[in-house]
Order: structure tokens, then C-alpha cells, then sequence
């Protein structure tokens, strides 16, 4: 039996190294994935616990999480192409007009 | 001692978390995205070693089949020859590198603390009796049809939302 | 019997229809808001004091309308008081306030802000009346204080004009002093009795006789220093020494409002509200004697002023100062009734006299000084004859309006019996020879004798400021004759409702006043009285026939007596350099802390130190913070983890 200790280190170690690639990447497209990699760290855990658990609250979360991703993966990839069509790039360092 | 169901749990956390690596490290994105699609894959073989079927077919049908279409489409569309010369990564990677550790670390110290609370009533002879996708439903349809009816106007809201953002301005 | 709430409200309503809907909408059509309002207020004043004055038991009417003021222990409300002093100040009031919104018609025509004017006349009217109408000490001060504003919007109606603004001001501040020892008389009323409330107030003032109070390292009795600082207020109000400057000045204003404010109402609140508190003065003999001095020195001081100055209006005003002053001498020895009856009375012939002079500024293109004007009988009938019913009934023709009240002061006042009473009937006798010298001046000077300017000269002027040279030197329009008319009447006929015993009346205003006033002591006969009206009338005459022979006869005369008399002509003619002793001992002074101190220290340094610090400091730290807001998405976001370690590190640390 794999202790749910063990998923959950995976979790935060996905979840890690999704925060990392959010922080080190400039490009948008690899950051949107980075927060994928999060939520799906976030899925691992909600599933893991719910497994252990014998309750299906955790599933029923990880499929929301599911949908919010699919929803926020659509209207992030709509303003990546907007923001592409003007400022001819994807660097989120050169989009800087909301400085004070 | 490696019994079955460890080897298999370590296998696919070493290849999740060293792929996941690869991804945030990869120059193309249209690579970052292939091995993405080879993290959701083994992340949905997790989810059926969990007892956790229907959410293992969700996870390949949504996230492999349709968002990561998507970000191919997106990354297709976009003309990045640019980006094979400029700077990979930005400003903030050391900061990004040590937050990242650090949050690992408390992570996984604070975890080892962590006590579970009383037991449900879906142990696995249930699951197995009823089949997991018909408790998933009862559980959805009644206790959460509240969410879940609130998800479908966040999908709408989203669809509406793209459609407007992306939608190119003829009249100007 | 809630018919009376139309008296004060009517004009009330009358004043915000004007105020709000007037400078875009009525315009020149305020006069048919203004007037009605003011009319059927008049009419049920009428009413209502007629059905008072009629019955044997006149029904007082007292009420609460609602709690205004309720903090503890103290408790004011908006009530009011209709006993038969009010009912006497309600036709005064509401009956000049009439006449003068009709004058203005005529007077105002054409004016630019003519919708202002005839809003604050609302207001003003609307003050007055709650002041009169008051049933307890602070509503009196609300509409003693509303009076004053009002005073002081009317005196700077011609705002553009420096002097016009300047008196206004001056109105106000000089109101101030007064008003500043009233308020101070009320706290003590307060604090002494408990109640601001007439019927309260004066149902208990007797229980302080003989407590003493120690003011300023002095030992004092109570009641006479209430009675002396509400004397204050009246001193301030009705403009007697030595705060009398202000009315002089107040002539800056409109003609209308010198009538109505500065002649009829406003200043006569001070007697009117020395009458109301007559159970207060009358257990203090020393405030008594106080205000009988006052009042007699200001008669003979303001009158003797008015010998000498050559503005209309001025002389009328010094003149009005004169007659207030006999009010209060009355008040002083006793006679309230009588310095009420003095009030209603000058009210009528006052208020003519000025309207009187506006009608000569109207037909004189707004020229002031009599010196310039001369044998106007001619063109201006109408103002001839009611001006002159005015001058007689101020200076004493027999049985006129004016006639019988000053004697009925000036014998009350030698009947009183006490040296004070002794005294002011003195100084009210040499008064009433200068009252009758003075009117007449302006009388002749006016309108007998030649005309002394050029009129072709008048009408170049006219034109250069934009007026109609055409009513130059012709008479007003009717609706600035009827009020003349109107008060004309009144100026004959406003005494006969108290022709003393003597002369066959039964002086039934003094009967009617008697419940709210009481009745002064009498130590004289008839016999005395017959004597006084002899002497009287023989001042009238000789008054006349001096101010004839000066100003008619032997024009020369005048000149040699100012030369002859230089010194004393200089005094005069500079008003007893009053005016210029403030400005060395209170102006001056004042105006030498502000500038050096407030301005340059507690204002320029403190007060705009902090003011201009505060966002200086805050434009220096928000110059430093904005370089966080950088507009890069990677800082936000590893700032935010790191404040996420941050706390998980707090939380460590204290748990």
C-alpha cells in the first residue's frame, strides 16, 4: 500500500515546479502551462485524499477544477491571441503599459 | 522492500515530475506541449490506480483531448520563429527557483502532519458494486447540483468570453 | 385656530418659490409670488389682532408646534406666543412689510437681481415674524439672528458696490457685540432658571431676587445682569450707543429696505424684545435705569447729529436712532406700553419718510444730498404731501400719530416720580426740539425753496449709467404712491387708538397692552399733562418756525450759525468722530493681530503647513511606492509568494 504521504509529496513537487516555470519563463504560453501543471498537482492531491478518504467530495472538486481549467484555459489562450495581434509578442516582460 | 503498487506509484511519480521539469524547460513550446500531453496520461494511470476511473477519462479526454489541442492550436497560430533567439527565461528565475524550493519545503514539512478526517461511506467494495461513475453521479446530481449547474454558466461565460477576445475588429 | 401659521409661513413659501425658481424662471415676475404671500399674512394678522382688541377677554394663544431642541436637561421648541404685544407687532410688521414689497414694485423695477430682493424681503419678513411671534427665548433668537442676516444681504443688495458691501459687513459685525452679550444673557437665563420658555421664565425669575453672582472679581445680582445682557442685544439691534454706528451706513441698502428694516421692524426688535422681558427688568432698578439713560442719550445723540448732515437718508436714519431712543427711555421708566405705542406709531411715519425720500432719489436720479435738491413741491405732489404728513406727525403736530405717543413717553416719564425719570424727560424735551428742527430742514430743503442742481447735468448722468432719464424729476408710479398714501393715513390716524384721558380718549392702547406689559406708576394730574402738551406743542411750533427762518427766509443764516459755532458744527458733522475711535481702539487693533499673527503665524505656518504638508508627504511616499506597481506580471507574482512564505513564516514563529 503507497502511503498518501507519498502522493502528496508528488503533488507539491508538481505544484513546485509549476510556480517555478510561472516565475522563471517569460513566454505567456509556457506560463499557462505552468498553471496547468498546478492545478493538476492540485487534482493528484484532491483525488489522492478522496481515494484515502473513502469520500467522493474530493473527486467531485478535482472535476470542478477540471472545468475552471478548461474555462480559464479558453479565455487565457483568447487574450494571448489578442495581446499577440497587437503587440506582435508573446513576453510578458515587454507588456508593461499598467506600470505606475 | 518494492512491492507492485509501490513500483508503479514510483515509476509514474518519477516520470511526472521529471517530465514536468522538461516542460518548464523547453525552449519550444510545441515540445513543452507534446510532453505535457505524456505528463496528463501518466497523471490519469494515477488516477486509476486511486479507484478513480471516470475522473482518469475525464482527465484524457479534457485536458489531453481538448485544452491541449488548444494550446497547439494557439502556439500553431502564433508566428514564433522569434522566439528560437530570444532570452528563455525572464528576470525573476532565481527568485522563482528558490520560492519554489522553499514552498517545497514547507510543503512538505507541514504535510507530514497531516491527520485524516472520518471516513466516508464510498470505500472501494461500494465503488466497485455501484461502478464509480454511477456514485460520481448520484453524488453530483444531488448534493452538488448546485455547482455544477454554476459550472455550466462558468463554461458559458468562458465560451462568450473567448469568442469576444479573440474575435478580430473589422469595423475601425 | 391654526389660521395664524399662515402669518409667518406664507411669506416663508414665498421666499423659496422666489429663491429657487427665480433667477431663471420668474424673474420680473416675483413681485406676484412676494406680494400676495405677504398680503393674506397681512390680512389674517389684521384679523387676528382686530378679533384680540375687540374682545373684553382677549384669547392668548400658546403653542407647541413641535420639540426643536431636546439634549438633556434643556428642551426648545417652535412654538408661538400671540398675547396682544405680539398682535401689536404683527400689524407693524406685516402691515409695513406690505406696504414696502407693493413700493418695490415700482422702486425695484428693472433691477437686475429684482427676484433677490423681493426673496430676501420674504425672508426678512418671515424672520421678523417668528421673532415676534416666538414663545420661548431661543426662536426669539433665531429670528433675531435671521432678522440680521437678512439685514445684511438687503444692505449689500448692490453687492458691486464697495461701500454698499462694506456697510453690509459692517451691519453684521457690529450686531455681534450685541448679540454676543443677548446670547450670553440667554445661557444665563438657562442656567439660572432651567427653561428658556416665556411662560416658564417669567413664572419663576421672581424666586432669584437678591442672589448675587460674582462677574470678573464683582459681586452682582443676578437679575440685573440677565436684564443688562439681554440689553445687549437690543443695544446692538436697534442701534443705540454705543452701537448705534452701524444704521447709518445700513442706508447703502435699497430705499425699500431702509424703510422696512432700518426704520419700521428690524431695529425695533430691541424695544419690542425690552418689552417682552419686562417682568425681568422690571425687578431689576438699576438695568431699568440703565436703559432709560441709554435710550435718552441716544435720542439727544443721534438727534443732534441730524442737524447737520446733508444726506437724505442719513438724516433719516440718525433720526430713527433718535425716536428708538425714545422707546427705550419709555421702556427705562417703566413705560413699556407707551414705548410700544411709540413703536407702532414711528413705524407708520418712519417707514413714509423714507419711502418719501425714495421716491425723491427715484425723481432725483438717486442724488442723496438735500443741498442739491429744492422746490420739488411742484413735481412730485403726491411725495410732497404724504412727506409733509410725516414730518408733522414726527415732530409733533397736535392729535397726529407721532404727537401722541412722545407725549404719552414724556409725560410718563416726568410722572414716574424718580430722579431717572426727572432726568430723561430733560434730555426727551431738548430731543423733541431737535426732532422737530431736523425734520423740517429736510422738509424745506426738499422741497421749498430753489432747485439747486442742473438738470440737463442730471440727465447726461443718468444716461451714462444706463437709467431712463425720462422719470427724472417726475412723479413715481402708483404703485410706489399708493403705499405713500397708505402710510399716510397711518401716520394721521395710528394714534387714535390711544388718546390719553386727557384729551377726552381713554387711551385704549394702553388698556389693550396692560395684561403682557403692566402699567407705570403715575405721580401727576391732568393739570400736568395739559401743561406738557402745551409745551410741546410749543416746541413743534418753534422747531418749525427755526428751521423756516434758516432754511427758507434767511438763507444765510445757516452758514454763518456753522461758522459761528465751528467747533461744535465739526463735532457734528463728524458724528462725534465714533466711527473713528473704533477704528483706533477695535478696528486698527484687530486687524493689526490678524495680519502679523493669525495670518502670519497660525495660519501661514501652522494651519498651511499642515494643509499643504500632508499631501506633500503623501505625493513623496506614493513618488516611491508607485516604482513597486512596475506593470511586470513576474514581480507581482514572486512578491506574492514570497509574502505567502512571509506569513507561513509569522505563523510558524507564533504558534
Amino acid at each position: 500500500m503507497v502511503p498518501l504521504y507519498w502522493y502528496m509529496l508528488l503533488s507539491a513537487a508538481v505544484f513546485c515546479i509549476g510556480v517555478y516555470g510561472f516565475l522563471a519563463r517569460r513566454n505567456v504560453i509556457l506560463m499557462f502551462i505552468s498553471i496547468e501543471l498546478m492545478l493538476n498537482a492540485v487534482n493528484i492531491n484532491l483525488v489522492a485524499i478522496s481515494h484515502y478518504m473513502e469520500d467522493l467530495a474530493g473527486q467531485i472538486l478535482s472535476f470542478f477544477v477540471i472545468t475552471v481549467a478548461a474555462a480559464e484555459a479558453a479565455i487565457g489562450l483568447a487574450i494571448i491571441i489578442a495581446l499577440f495581434r497587437n503587440k506582435e509578442t508573446v513576453h510578458v516582460d515587454e507588456m508593461k503599459e499598467m506600470q505606475g | 522492500m518494492i512491492t507492485l503498487p509501490v513500483f508503479f506509484f514510483l515509476y509514474h511519480a518519477l516520470v511526472i515530475v521529471g517530465l514536468s521539469l522538461v516542460t518548464v524547460s523547453r525552449r519550444n513550446p510545441v515540445h513543452s506541449v507534446l510532453f505535457m500531453l505524456i505528463i496528463f496520461f501518466h497523471i490519469a494511470s494515477l488516477y486509476l490506480f486511486l479507484n478513480a476511473e471516470f475522473i482518469a477519462a475525464i482527465q484524457i479526454i479534457v485536458y489531453a483531448g481538448a485544452i491541449l489541442v488548444l494550446f497547439l492550436f494557439v502556439v500553431f497560430l502564433l508566428d514564433l520563429r522569434a522566439e528560437e533567439h530570444a532570452d528563455k527565461y525572464s528576470m525573476s528565475q532565481p527568485a522563482g527557483a528558490v520560492l519554489a524550493l522553499s514552498l517545497f519545503a514547507v510543503l512538505a514539512s507541514t504535510m507530514r502532519g497531516f491527520v485524516l478526517g472520518p471516513h466516508g461511506i464510498y470505500g472501494i467494495e461500494k465503488i466497485t458494486e455501484m461502478t464509480h461513475t454511477k456514485a460520481i453521479g448520484t453524488v453530483l446530481y444531488t448534493k452538488y447540483l448546485f455547482p455544477f449547474e454554476v459550472a455550466s454558466v462558468v463554461l458559458l461565460v468562458a465560451i462568450v468570453g473567448a469568442i469576444t477576445l479573440a474575435k478580430r475588429h473589422t469595423k475601425s | 385656530m391654526s389660521a395664524y401659521l399662515l402669518i409667518p409661513f406664507l411669506p416663508l413659501f414665498a421666499f423659496f418659490v422666489n429663491i429657487l425658481f427665480g433667477r431663471n424662471f420668474i424673474k420680473g415676475q416675483a413681485h406676484w409670488i412676494a406680494v400676495p404671500a405677504v398680503t393674506v399674512s397681512c390680512l389674517v394678522s389684521w384679523v387676528i389682532a382686530l378679533k384680540m382688541f375687540m374682545s373684553h377677554d382677549p384669547q392668548i394663544i400658546n403653542e407647541d408646534l413641535y420639540t426643536w431642541i431636546s439634549s438633556g436637561g434643556f428642551r426648545a421648541s417652535v412654538g408661538f406666543l400671540i398675547d396682544q404685544l405680539t398682535a401689536v407687532m404683527l400689524i407693524v410688521v406685516t402691515t409695513v412689510s406690505m406696504l414696502v414689497h407693493i413700493y418695490s414694485i415700482g422702486y425695484m423695477h428693472g433691477e437686475k437681481g429684482y427676484y433677490r430682493f423681493f426673496s430676501f424681503l420674504s425672508l426678512f419678513t418671515f424672520s421678523m415674524l417668528m421673532l415676534v411671534m416666538a414663545n420661548n427665548i431661543l426662536q426669539l433668537y433665531f429670528g433675531w439672528e435671521a432678522v440680521g442676516l437678512c439685514s445684511y444681504f438687503l444692505i449689500g443688495y448692490y453687492y458691486e458696490k464697495k461701500s454698499a458691501s462694506d456697510a453690509g459687513k459692517k451691519a453684521f459685525i457690529v450686531n455681534r457685540f450685541g448679540d454676543f452679550g443677548f446670547g450670553l444673557g440667554i445661557i444665563m437665563i438657562f442656567l439660572t432658571l432651567g427653561t428658556v420658555h416665556y411662560a416658564e421664565v417669567f413664572g419663576s425669575i421672581g424666586t432669584l431676587t437678591g442672589q448675587g453672582i460674582v462677574v470678573l472679581g464683582f459681586q452682582m445680582d443676578v437679575i440685573t445682569l440677565i436684564a443688562l445682557l439681554l440689553f445687549c442685544g437690543a443695544v446692538g439691534k436697534s442701534a443705540q450707543l454705543p452701537l448705534h454706528v452701524w444704521l447709518p451706513d445700513a442706508m447703502e441698502g435699497p430705499t425699500p429696505v431702509s424703510a422696512l428694516i432700518h426704520a419700521a421692524t428690524m431695529v425695533t426688535a430691541g424695544v419690542f424684545m425690552v418689552a417682552r422681558f419686562s417682568p425681568i427688568f422690571n425687578l431689576s432698578p438699576v438695568a431699568m435705569a440703565v436703559v432709560a439713560v441709554t435710550g435718552a442719550f441716544t435720542a439727544i445723540f443721534a438727534g443732534s447729529i441730524a442737524l447737520v448732515q446733508r444726506d437724505i437718508k442719513r438724516i433719516i436714519a440718525y433720526s430713527t436712532c433718535s425716536q428708538l431712543g425714545y422707546m427705550f427711555l419709555a421702556c427705562g421708566v417703566g413705560a413699556y406700553g407707551a414705548g410700544i405705542f411709540h413703536l407702532y406709531t414711528h413705524a407708520f411715519f418712519k417707514a413714509l419718510l423714507f419711502l418719501g425720500a425714495g421716491s425723491v432719489m427715484h425723481a432725483m436720479g438717486g442724488e442723496l444730498d438735500i443741498f442739491k435738491m429744492g422746490g420739488l413741491k411742484k413735481k412730485l405732489p403726491y411725495t410732497y404731501w404724504t412727506f409733509l404728513i410725516a414730518t408733522l406727525s414726527i415732530s409733533g403736530f397736535p392729535l397726529l400719530a407721532g404727537f401722541i405717543s412722545k407725549d404719552e413717553i414724556l409725560f410718563l416719564a416726568f410722572a414716574s416720580g424718580t430722579t431717572v425719570g426727572k432726568f430723561v424727560w430733560v434730555v426727551g424735551v431738548i430731543t423733541a426740539v431737535l426732532t422737530a428742527f431736523y425734520s423740517f430742514r429736510v422738509f424745506y430743503l426738499t422741497f421749498h425753496g430753489e432747485f439747486r442742481s442742473d438738470i440737463e447735468e442730471m440727465k447726461k448722468h443718468a444716461v451714462e449709467h444706463g437709467h431712463d432719464p425720462h422719470h427724472l424729476l417726475h412723479e413715481a408710479p402708483w404703485t410706489m404712491r399708493i403705499p405713500l398714501l397708505l402710510l399716510a393715513f397711518g401716520a394721521v390716524t395710528a394714534g387714535w387708538i390711544g388718546i390719553p384721558a386727557a384729551l377726552g380718549g381713554h387711551n385704549k392702547f394702553a388698556h389693550f397692552m396692560e395684561p403682557v406689559v403692566g402699567h407705570p406708576e403715575v405721580h401727576a394730574g391732568h393739570a400736568t399733562e395739559y401743561i406738557l402738551m402745551a409745551l410741546a406743542i410749543a416746541i413743534f411750533i418753534g422747531g418749525l418756525l427755526f428751521a423756516r427762518h434758516m432754511y427758507i427766509t434767511n438763507r444765510d443764516l445757516a452758514d454763518k450759525m456753522a461758522k459761528k459755532f465751528s467747533f461744535a458744527h465739526y463735532l457734528l458733522w463728524n458724528k462725534y468722530f465714533i466711527d473713528e475711535l473704533y477704528h483706533f481702539t477695535i478696528i486698527r487693533p484687530t486687524m493689526w493681530v490678524s495680519k502679523s499673527f493669525i495670518v502670519g503665524f497660525s495660519d501661514g505656518k501652522i494651519i498651511e503647513g499642515i494643509v499643504n504638508g500632508v499631501p506633500r508627504a503623501i505625493g513623496q511616499i506614493s513618488g516611491f511606492i508607485r516604482h513597486v506597481q512596475n506593470g511586470l506580471v513576474h514581480r507581482y507574482a514572486t512578491v506574492m509568494g514570497f509574502a505567502f512564505l512571509a506569513i507561513v513564516a509569522i505563523a510558524f514563529i507564533w504558534r
